[in-house]
Parts: structure tokens; C-alpha cells; sequence
């Protein structure tokens, strides 16, 4: 495949796995809960660092993963001990991000990571690092990551399916029909912290935040079933993820930038021409009553 | 009939600082159909919900059935507010009421058509087959507390507890909740509502509980509900009570 | 170290770093209260394209100018999160988080651009994102200082407005306070703030310093004005604090570290805060419940010596 080819492949990916977690994000009021992980995860990759020393894989998203949980269990221990959900993440996630960047200003140092390339991602060195998988031949080391996270969460959210849906909904019932809302709490932060660390190296943050939220509200205004919610908002993952590129290729400038703005395109189409919820339908709707 | 399926000891329990519940004690017989009444901030939402271990309690001791409440969850039914869900969910009417079997179902699996039809044949009871695929935040009051109460009735529990279901509804729904009320207790279940008006106390209960931060008075209806009862439940707002109650005696 | 500690430069930024404390310790109070902690980090990542945008068309980089730039791009961003909110059924978490991503998306687009032509790293704008207190000159600083002055005097004049604003808007109206200016004063002192505040702690980071310090005053004094003190205090110290400890380092971040004072400020003050700080609360709990347990203890012996009789 060429150069271009993998490179919107892996954003295809990250747009992918990003869009299905985001709809329950959102669904779950956890949307900038999303934001606190993009930023604490980085703090779990330089610990990971210090103690191995080496960037790989596998290191990393457990790293992340536990900054992940870190983050969410931190912020719902605040919020018991009743300070507002809001404040609580966002002293949580400052804090733990500020902690990441002082380690790494002081004891990494810039020779591996820098806090740059964390947020901004360098998805143009993607197709340089490659390993070699038996039947599929040489694939990009991300890209490989990023497919085995997007099958973790699509099995996840199969296999769940019902129970994502009704914790999501209504967790008092779930709780009384006996489903374990608590670990299913921290099995979806589980979720988004290895999504969000896939994608990070490739992407960044930023990107990933914008991956995480925008695709899936833009969903939100075309339909009211759940299942279609998820197809939609996949799509328009990997439509902004491939519309990014072009955009970055045409004007030359950052890749994760412009996916990030190709989200926000596809919300305001959306925003303004949703039947249901888009502003045209809002307006036109009370004409067509009249006549 | 006389079996106890519900037997609460020195319940108490706190909210932030205060304590809104303290040393709850009453009994709950098989078949009955209780209202539970008091004035606002009485502790009766807490109550269910520490009943049903949403609320952490500070002491006591509840058993349903005979069994503490984990072992017994499969048989409760519980109907929250309408307030505490988020109605824009992307959700019909119909799935909604399916969500009342999940526990069933068991994991990994999806809900058969036979758990649909199931879903539908509630609904149906409820006069809601027409609103069946329409999306939730689309239904009246009265047509959200119907699915509310399909969902519950769907999930076949023995003991039902129902938070305010009467609130905010048309009076067609206020007629058809209670009909089905009626009908959970003439086949053994047991029932207990958060009530809010007096007036029709003694027309749709058969047992009333008064609670204020702790068990008034309990007992049958017709021997407890009585304006002394009502005023003491409530308190300062007792010249309302009373007018209330009387209200109630003339209707008779 | 020593000499960057004494140089009159040096003294320059930890004054404005101290005084940005102070500010964002009393705006971040009224942010608080109204329930939007968390609309201060949407809007500093917000800042961040209208700061480029405003350097490529000046082509220097005046911090004055930059500030009205990132103002700009922060008041659209404030817009669009209301109107998406509530022209849809779009939650505010979920706008703010849109808002926030897009907008640094852009910026993160047109730095990139800008650094290109720029050659590297030249235009010293890469700051934005983390903070640089020590690379501010003199007119930075005064620029920074006159700013956050204004906002100080507003908010501390205007205490008892913002108290009966914050606490109940309707009754505010009905004295004949309007609340839609009191709005929008308010998001005027939180962008004003919040773009100040970036070039020396960056726009990740400014956030915290408009949360952390107000939850911390929260947990020694149920008094707003005491509050909106203690805010201001946390909010300087750390400032002061942080800005020392960034200075021992060659080219270490200042916003990190101002944080991490910030924050240390308010473990302490969870934990011994004098008003539901963890011990107290947790002393407290414990004396209710014995109380209860004693009172039940003494019903059931009541109840048995009765039996008895």
C-alpha cells in the first residue's frame, strides 16, 4: 500500500474506534470526561517510560490505561465527597497533566517525547515503523495497535450491547435488575482510556477529543434509534478522518489539525441540515404547516 | 394471606449531612397495596431507595421475602421518578419496556422476539401499542409514566415500588395506573406507591404508611387514616392537613 | 539560578504571575458558582486560533493585540456553545468538549502554517500552549498587569452584585439587576482572564488555575467574601510558588508548575479544611452515628424495662 494509503487507513481506524465509544460518551453526559483522559493518559505513557525506558506498545497502554482509571476514579471519589462533577475533573485532569508534563520536562527530557508530539500527533511517520505480521505482510506498528484496539471495542460493544444500553440509559433500573453498573462504569473508562492511547501516538489529544465527541453528536442529530446512532457516527469518523488528510495535504499543515476541524465540519452540516434537529428543519418546518 | 414479604428494622439513613431517615420499623403483608405519604422532605424517595440499596444506609436491617435484598432483587420491581432519566436517550417506547427484562435475558445475549412480543403485550395492557416506535422524549406525562409502569409490570416482580407515579399525569392515566394497581394485587403482588395526594388516599390504597423522617403510623387504611394521624405527620402544615382530611371524610 | 532570581525581569514576571493568581482565583470563583469549572478550559483552547490569526495579520507578536485575537476566538467559542446547547439537544459537556477540540484543532492547523513560514520555532507562539512566564518582556508584563488589575477591581467592586447573581438570578432581576449584563460582564472578566493568562501558564493549563484555588476556599469558609479572599490567596500564592520553582529549571514550563501548587493547596485543604474537610466530616459522621446507635440502644431498654414492669 502506499504512503498515503496508510495513513488514511490509521486515521480511518482511530475515526473508527473514537466514533462508537463516543456515542456512549455522550449518551452518558461524559463528554469532557473524554477531554480529562486525553490529558492524564499522558502522564501514565512517561511513567510507563521512566520505568522501562522504552516506548513500546504494550507499556504504553497499560500506562494508560491505569492513568485512565486514575482519572475517573479520582473524579468520582471527589464527587462523593460532594464537590461538583465538574470541578472535580477539572482539578483531576490539570493536576495529573501538569504532574506529566513537569516529569518530562525535568527527567525525560526532549530526546524520546516530547509533549508536543503527544498532543499534536505525527501520524506522517506512521508508515515508516512497521512490523511484520505473517499472513498481512508489513504493517505500520500503530496501525496494527489501532486495529486490534478497534476490534477490543467493537467486541465490547457487541457483546454488551443491551447492558451498555440500559446503564447508559437508566441505572437505577439496571441496578435493580441486577447488572454491575459500577464495573461497567470503569470497563467503558477502561475502553476510552485504551482508545484514547491508541490513537494518541498517531493523532494526538486533541484529535482524539474531537474523534471521541464530534462524530457522534453530529449522529445524535439524524436519528433517535441507538444502533443507528453508532453506524452513523462511525461513518462520519471516517469521513472526517479522510476529509482531514485532504484538507492537510492541500493547504500542507498539521494532519491531526485538520481532522479535528473536518469534525467540526461535518457537525455544522449537520447542525444546519439535520431534518430532526438541524436548523433549516427548524425553520421551515412551522411554513410547512401553515400551508 | 397474612405472610410478611417485607420486614424493615431501625432503618436510618443520611443525605449529605442530615439525617432524613431514623429508626424506620414496619412490616409489609403479602397481596397489600400500600400508600406511603408525608410532607415534602419526609425521606419517602429516600426511603425506597434505601430500601432498594440506591441510598447507603446507615444502620438497620431490611429483608424481602425473608432474604436479604440481593437475594431477592429478581422479584422487585422498582418505578422511578420520571425526572431522573435523560429523555432525549435514542430509544422508542417499546425498547424501553423491553429494558425491563434485561436481567433476565443474561449476558451476550440479545432480546429475542419473544421478549419483544412480551414488551408488546404490556404495552398493549397500557393502551401504548400506537406509540410503540416513538422516540421517548415525543410522549405526554402520562404516556412516559405508562411505559415506566410497562416496564415494570414486564419484569413479573412480586413487590412492586412505584415513586409518585400519579404526578403530572391526565387523569385517563391516573385511572389506568391505578386499574392495574388493582389488578398486581388481586394476583398476590404487593405494591407500594410515594403518594402525594391526600385526597384520594382512601379511594386507591388499602394500607397507608405516614412518614416523616420516621414511621408515623401504619396500618390498614380505614383504620388508620385518620385526621390526627394526617396532622401529625404533618406537622406545621397541619391546619392544611386538616382541611384536606375532612375534605376526604365528606367525599364519602 | 540566583542570578535569574534577581535580574528585574525576573521580578516583572512573578508580579504578573502572582497578580494573574489573584484574578483567576476570584473569576474562577464566579465560574464556580455558576457551575461552569470546566467552560474555562473550552474557552482557553478556544483562544488559541484567534491568537494565531492575529499575529498573521500583524505579522509581530505584540501580546496586546494577540490578547484581542484570542478574546475574539474565546467569545465565538462561548457563543457557539450556547447556541448549539440550546438550539439542539446537544448537552453543554458535549458542546464544550466540540467547541473546545475543533477550535485548537484550527489553531494547531494555522501554527503549523505559521511556523513553517516562519522558519521553526522563530515566532516563539508554541508558548501559547504551555506557558513561558520567563520568555515575557517588560511590555508583556504591563500589558498582563493593567488587565488583570481591571478584572480584579470589577469583580471585587461588583461583590455583592455577583453574590445575588450567582445565588439567584431571578430574584437579582426582580432588584433590577439585569442578568443578561451581568452574563455578559462575566464572560467578559473569565475571556479576559483566560487569554491573559495563557502566555504565561498556556492554554491547557489556565483552566486549572481558575478551578483549583476556588474549590480549595470552598472547604474554610461558608462567607463568599471570605471565599472570594481565600480564592484570590490560593490563586496568588501558587502563582508566586510556581513561578519560582519553574525558574530553577532551564526552560522548564511555568504553568505545570503553578498547578501543581494549586494543587497542593487544595489537598490540604480537603483534608484539614475546617468546613466538610475529610477529617472533619469524617469526625463528624462517626459522632452521628453513635449518637444514633445509643439512642436506639436506649429506646430498646425503655422498651425491655417496660416489659419488665
Amino acid at each position: 500500500m502506499s504512503y498515503t494509503a496508510w495513513i488514511i487507513v490509521t486515521a480511518s481506524l482511530v475515526g473508527l474506534s473514537c466514533s462508537l465509544i463516543g456515542v456512549f460518551l455522550i449518551l452518558r453526559k461524559m463528554a469532557m470526561m473524554a477531554d480529562a483522559i486525553s490529558h492524564t493518559v499522558l502522564l501514565g505513557i512517561v511513567v510507563a517510560y521512566l520505568i522501562t525506558k522504552e516506548l513500546s506498545g504494550p507499556h504504553m497502554l497499560i500506562g494508560a490505561i491505569i492513568a485512565g482509571l486514575l482519572t475517573a476514579i479520582l473524579v468520582q471519589w471527589l464527587n462523593n465527597l460532594s464537590i461538583e462533577q465538574h470541578a472535580s475533573l477539572g482539578i483531576v485532569f490539570t493536576t495529573l497533566f501538569a504532574i506529566g508534563v513537569i516529569l518530562i520536562a525535568t527527567s525525560v527530557g526532549n530526546a524520546h517525547l516530547d509533549v508536543q508530539h503527544a498532543l499534536m500527533g505525527e501520524i506522517t511517520f506512521i508508515p515508516w515503523e512497521t512490523v511484520t505480521i505473517p499472513v498481512l505482510g508489513k504493517i505500520p506498528e500503530a496501525t496494527l495497535l489501532l486495529g486490534v484496539v478497534l476490534l477490543i471495542v467493537l467486541i465490547c460493544i457487541i457483546a454488551f450491547y443491551k447492558e451498555w444500553k440500559i446503564t447508559t440509559f437508566d441505572p437505577a433500573l439496571a441496578a435493580s435488575l441486577g447488572i454491575p453498573v459500577v464495573f461497567m462504569h470503569y470497563l467503558f473508562m477502561s475502553l476510552v482510556s485504551v482508545t484514547t492511547v491508541a490513537s494518541f501516538d498517531a493523532v494526538g489529544a486533541i484529535m482524539v477529543v474531537a474523534m471521541l465527541i464530534t462524530p457522534a453528536a453530529s449522529a445524535y442529530l439524524w436519528t433517535d434509534k441507538l444502533i443507528t446512532m453508532l453506524v452513523i457516527s462511525a461513518i462520519f469518523g471516517v469521513i472526517s478522518a479522510i476529509i482531514g488528510y485532504y484538507i492537510a495535504a492541500w493547504v500542507d499543515t498539521s494532519i491531526s489539525g485538520s481532522m479535528a476541524f473536518a469534525t467540526g465540519i461535518i457537525f455544522m452540516l449537520s447542525f444546519v441540515s439535520s431534518p430532526k434537529h438541524g436548523l433549516l428543519a427548524k425553520y421551515t418546518k412551522p411554513m410547512k404547516s401553515v400551508v | 394471606m397474612s405472610k410478611f414479604v417485607l420486614e424493615v428494622e431501625n432503618l436510618s439513613a443520611s443525605y449529605r449531612k442530615n439525617i432524613v431517615l431514623e429508626d424506620v420499623n414496619f412490616r409489609v403483608k403479602q397481596g397489600s397495596l400500600t400508600g406511603i405519604v408525608g410532607p415534602n422532605g419526609a425521606g419517602k424517595s429516600t426511603l425506597i431507595q434505601t430500601l432498594l440499596q440506591l441510598h447507603p444506609s446507615l444502620t438497620g436491617k431490611v429483608e424481602f421475602f425473608n432474604r436479604p435484598f440481593n437475594k431477592s432483587k429478581q422479584s422487585i420491581g422498582y418505578v422511578p421518578q420520571r425526572g431522573s432519566v435523560d429523555w432525549d436517550f435514542p430509544t422508542n417506547a417499546l425498547d424501553v419496556v423491553v429494558m425491563g427484562l434485561y436481567g433476565k435475558i443474561g449476558w451476550l445475549k440479545l432480546p429475542s422476539r419473544a421478549h419483544k412480543r412480551l414488551a408488546y403485550e404490556v404495552l398493549e395492557k397500557m393502551d401504548m401499542v400506537k406509540y410503540a416506535d416513538r422516540q421517548i422524549s415525543q410522549l405526554s406525562g402520562g404516556q412516559k409514566q405508562r411505559v415506566f409502569l410497562a416496564r415494570a409490570l414486564v419484569q413479573d416482580a412480586e413487590f412492586y415500588f412505584m415513586d409518585e407515579p400519579l404526578v403530572g399525569v391526565d387523569a385517563a392515566t391516573e385511572k389506568a395506573i391505578m386499574e392495574i394497581l388493582k389488578e398486581l394485587k388481586t394476583n398476590g403482588k404487593t405494591v407500594m406507591v410515594v403518594h402525594h395526594d391526600l385526597q384520594t388516599v382512601e379511594d386507591y390504597f388499602d394500607h397507608v404508611l405516614f412518614l416523616n423522617k420516621t414511621v408515623i403510623e401504619h396500618g390498614k387504611t380505614s383504620s388508620v387514616f385518620t385526621t390526627e394521624n394526617i396532622s401529625r405527620t404533618y406537622g406545621g402544615k397541619m391546619k392544611w392537613a386538616m382541611e384536606e382530611g375532612s375534605h376526604v371524610v365528606d367525599t364519602r | 539560578m540566583w542570578s535569574i532570581l534577581a535580574s528585574s525581569n525576573f521580578q516583572w514576571v512573578l508580579a504578573s504571575t502572582m497578580i494573574l493568581g489573584v484574578a483567576a482565583g476570584m473569576v474562577g470563583l464566579l465560574a464556580y458558582w455558576k457551575k461552569q469549572s470546566l467552560m474555562s478550559d473550552a474557552l482557553a483552547h478556544a483562544a488559541l486560533p484567534g491568537v494565531i490569526i492575529a499575529f498573521l495579520l500583524l505579522g509581530e507578536k505584540n501580546l496586546f493585540i494577540l490578547i484581542i485575537g484570542a478574546a475574539i476566538s474565546s467569545l465565538i467559542g462561548a457563543f457557539l456553545i450556547q447556541w448549539i446547547q440550546s438550539a439542539t439537544r446537544i448537552t453543554e459537556d458535549t458542546a464544550m468538549g466540540m467547541i473546545l477540540s475543533i477550535f485548537f484543532g484550527l489553531g494547531i492547523m494555522l501554527l503549523t502554517i505559521v511556523n513553517r513560514s516562519a522558519g521553526g520555532n522563530q515566532s516563539g507562539l508554541d508558548s501559547f500552549i504551555f506557558g513561558q512566564a520567563a520568555s515575557m518582556v517588560k511590555s508583556d508584563v504591563f500589558t498582563m498587569l493593567i488587565l488583570t488589575l481591571v478584572v480584579i477591581l470589577i469583580v471585587f467592586l461588583g461583590f455583592k452584585e455577583w453574590k445575588i447573581y450567582l445565588f439567584d438570578p431571578q430574584f437579582a432581576r426582580g432588584l433590577g439587576l439585569s442578568s443578561k449584563g451581568m452574563s455578559v460582564i462575566y464572560t467578559v472578566v473569565l475571556v479576559t482572564t483566560i487569554v491573559v493568562g495563557i502566555q504565561a501558564v498556556g492554554v491547557i493549563l489556565i483552566a486549572a488555575l481558575l478551578i483549583i484555588p476556588s474549590v480549595s476556599a470552598r472547604y474554610w469558609t461558608n462567607s463568599f467574601f471570605c471565599m472570594l479572599l481565600l480564592s484570590a490567596l490560593f490563586g496568588g500564592l501558587s502563582g508566586i510558588i510556581g513561578t519560582y520553582l519553574s525558574a530553577i529549571g532551564k526552560g522548564w514550563p511555568t504553568g505545570p508548575f503553578i498547578v501543581i501548587v494549586a494543587a497542593s493547596f487544595f489537598v490540604l485543604s480537603l483534608v484539614f479544611g475546617k468546613e466538610k474537610g475529610i477529617l472533619v466530616s469524617r469526625l463528624e459522621f462517626n459522632a452521628q452515628r453513635k449518637l444514633l446507635n445509643s439512642q436506639t440502644n436506649a429506646n430498646a431498654n425503655t422498651l425491655d424495662s417496660k416489659g419488665v414492669h
